[in-house]
């Protein structure tokens, strides 16, 4: 049971923080000058940011559910199920940013679930 | 991206710090904490002496530094070279990881559990090579 609260944990606060960081890099513009200084400076004002902030928090959930669960599974079976972020990210990219996901990119993501399927049967 | 021998050579070298350094970080942290205890046995009494002997960790530390090197290669890929070239590249993270498991760790992988892992790397290639920006790429 704690294996499948710490997997929840890692896929939807790992996706949901970088989709909250990506939503607070979108709102500052694309970066065109990648001098040390004006990186500083971008990274200071998306620090101004409330959905930063919120992402930067949910990451952090995140890495130490990773943390959690890599003190009594393997990591050979806790790195290949995590991939199911590949499917989370689509399905929030399309309800939280407004993305538009290729029939592609959805047969890759199905790809990826059935192999997440196939190790989580190793695991058990 | 405008090809050349520097550019390519610059390409490699990142691609393979991407694809040693990612699992190579997940690795050394399943190694420092398999030594803090297990997780499956925590309470919340227990959050402080555990954070602890989380950040006392030297492989923990190491862990984080490998990812951080993987996401500065990342990074500064991505400034020169195509991110529909760099991210099928890095599907094979996955089996690096389970190479790594095995001979570092000693982890037994079954033939089921290689199996699923090639299914996510084929999985993960063929995200990588559809569009980053997918508005009428279709």
């Amino acid at each position: 049971m704690r294996t499948v609260i710490l997997f929840f944990l890692i896929i939807a606060s790992g996706t949901g923080g970088e989709l909250c960081v990506s939503r607070a890099m979108r709102s500052m513009g694309e970066v065109h000058d990648f001098s040390p200084k004006s990186i500083l400076n971008f990274v200071l004002r998306g620090l101004r940011l409330p959905w930063m902030w919120v992402g930067v928090a949910m990451m952090s959930v995140g890495f130490f559910s990773l943390l959690a669960i890599l003190s009594f599974r393997d990591v050979s079976f806790v790195v290949p199920v995590s991939a199911l972020s590949y499917a989370a990210g689509a399905f929030g990219a399309r309800a939280f940013l407004g993305e538009r996901i290729s029939r592609n990119r959805w047969l890759g993501i199905a790809v990826v679930c059935v192999g997440v399927t196939i190790v989580w049967w190793s695991g058990r | 991206m405008r090809p050349g021998p520097g550019l390519h050579l610059k390409t490699y070298l990142s691609i393979f710090v991407i694809v040693i350094f990612a699992p190579l970080g997940s690795v050394l942290l399943g190694k420092g904490m398999k030594s803090v205890g297990s997780a499956a046995t925590w309470t919340l009494h227990d959050f402080w002496p555990v954070l602890l002997r989380i950040l006392s960790n030297g492989y923990i530390w190491l862990g984080i530094a490998s990812l951080l090197t993987f996401f500065v290669a990342y990074m500064l890929i991505l400034s020169w070279a195509d991110y529909s070239y760099v991210q099928p590249s890095t599907s094979l993270s996955y089996a690096t990881v389970a190479l790594l498991s095995h001979f570092v760790l000693g982890e037994l992988i079954s033939p089921l559990r290689w199996l699923g892992v090639v299914v996510i790397c084929t999985g993960v290639f063929i995200v990588g090579r559809t569009s980053p920006r997918a508005h009428g790429a279709y």
